[in-house]
């Protein structure tokens, strides 16, 4: 396959990005799009130019280190997949392919393709967790969890933090991740003890890191590659609601 | 307001139960307004009297309901005025390929029907209800509805008088299409809003805020439609109601 690829190049978080073009031949269909980008960086350092910087870890779909705007799709036009898990044969031969950071003011640009996602850190740390007394293993189902809640708790906990929400998007919102970690916790009995206190504290870190507001267009639904539903952030919606007036009247 | 800055602007989430809350209302509203102004349709008379009673409504509960409906305005497009601010600083740098997977015209433009509904409302208010636009309006008596026979406004010949103007009427229709678009994403985006949306009421949500859009917008503009297709000669259905009318179509 040939290529012609419209990359984004940015020095550092101040500085000014821009798109440079490049033209790749030899790619296989049957490689990963981060295998083709680093095909593309090999031809960059024969070519004795920088090579592209993107981020990328695991190439399996479940570290969520993988990111990328491709086409104006975050991770790429297919469904439920990562950029990792992207093939090129989704791809034509001749095709021009647009590939930009997750664009967010809450995901500064480090460098060319690779974004700081730690806002996502930071709201996992207001309240993405349980408090639990640590040492031995609890017995296996000592804690009851009906089915259809372990379930519905999954779902939301198959959420890899990719900021996929947050980039496609229109107005940056990371409803769909807070709303993801908090249901996941939410939903369980472990997470009971907390589970106000991690609506109000994860919600004020989000809107503290300078994400946007939610608009309900859905955008982000249909761009996460782990098929995360709008139903978590409804639920966040009216667990917050409920946390707020508990707090108001206590 | 540091008060209101404490309680509201903080969070996201509050923003957006009152864009939701005020919209519940807003969304009432506009169906009471629509079935009152059917009433048209059932001639002088009618409107003419129902017209009359609102006007002449305890003065607390008249007054009282329109400092309701100002606030909820107000509060409905000073948040949306704040969330959008928020959401342009949350995207400084755009895409250079913006695709759209899912949303849809109406949601995409909230903002744009919303601010194009607020001047349409200062109109109208300043069109039939303060009536600076047409002075005159004014002067339109009859006893025609009068519950004691004393003069009262001629609603029904004011009606009559401001949609035979063509431009008024199809400025009308064309903001009536406006609110139909606003309410078909915010009908069923304030329960998600709110917290009372699941994936299995989703699609019927969206069906029936569509259909409710629709309804109201048939509802509101079937009168200057019909008001312009008498004027024309098409049909013969509005009651022009001889000598008692002060308008003829």
């Amino acid at each position: 396959m040939k290529l012609f690829l419209k990359v984004w190049k940015q020095d550092g978080p101040q500085t000014e990005g821009r798109f440079e073009s490049h033209v790749l031949d030899g790619v296989s269909e049957d490689s990963s799009f981060l295998e083709m980008l680093d095909q593309l960086n090999e031809q960059l350092l024969e070519e004795g130019k920088e090579p592209v910087a993107f981020d990328h870890d695991c190439r399996e779909g479940i570290c969520g280190t993988c990111s990328l705007n491709i086409n104006g799709f975050a991770h790429g036009p297919e469904n439920s997949t990562t950029t990792c898990q992207l093939h090129m044969r989704k791809f034509e031969d001749g095709d021009t392919i647009t590939i930009e950071p997750f664009r967010a003011k809450a995901f500064p640009v480090i460098r060319d393709l690779v974004v700081d996602r730690s806002a996502f850190d930071k709201i996992i740390q207001a309240g993405g967790y349980i408090t639990v007394r640590t040492g031995s293993a609890p017995d296996g189902n000592a804690l009851p969890v009906p089915k259809e809640d372990a379930d519905l708790a999954m779902d939301a906990a198959q959420c890899i933090g990719c900021g996929a929400c947050v980039a496609s998007c229109k107005n940056a919102s990371a409803m769909l991740f807070t709303s993801a970690k908090a249901g996941h916790l939410n939903m369980l009995p472990q997470g009971q003890a907390e589970k106000d206190s991690r609506v109000l504290n994860m919600v004020a870190a989000m809107d503290e890191a300078g994400f946007g507001n939610c608009r309900n267009y859905g955008e982000c639904s249909a761009a996460c590659p782990k098929d995360i539903s709008l139903d978590y952030i409804a639920k966040l919606n009216r667990d917050y609601a409920k946390a707020k007036i508990k707090k108001v009247f206590s | 307001m540091s008060l209101y800055n404490r309680l509201v602007m903080q969070s996201s989430l509050i923003k957006k139960y009152i864009m939701a809350l005020t919209g519940i209302v807003l969304v009432g509203f506009v169906f009471v307004h629509m079935a009152g102004n059917l009433q048209v349709l059932l001639g002088q008379e009618a409107i003419n009297a129902y017209a009359h009673a609102l006007q002449n409504l305890p003065a607390p509960i008249l007054w009282g309901s329109r400092l309701f409906l100002l606030v909820c305005v107000v509060a409905h497009a000073v948040t949306a005025y704040q969330l959008i601010k928020e959401n342009r600083a949350a995207r400084p740098q755009s895409n250079e390929v913006e695709i759209t997977k899912r949303a849809g015209w109406s949601s995409l433009r909230m903002g744009l029907t919303g601010s194009l509904m607020l001047a349409f409302i200062v109109f109208h208010l300043l069109h039939f209800t303060i009536r600076t636009i047409y002075p005159e309006y004014n002067d339109l008596k009859t006893t025609v509805g009068s519950p004691d026979g004393s003069e009262i406004h001629d609603v029904y010949s004011m009606i009559l008088a401001g949609f035979r103007i063509d431009a008024i009427s199809v400025f009308y229709v064309f903001c009536m299409f406006l609110l139909c678009r606003h309410l078909a994403h915010g009908v069923s985006s304030m329960f998600q809003s709110l917290g009372l949306r699941s994936e299995s009421w989703r699609c019927k949500l969206d069906f029936a805020a569509s259909a409710y859009g629709w309804i109201i917008f048939i509802g509101f503009s079937i009168i200057p439609v019909l008001v312009l297709a008498q004027k024309y000669g098409l049909v013969n259905c509005l009651d022009t109601c001889g000598s008692s009318c002060s308008v003829n179509l």
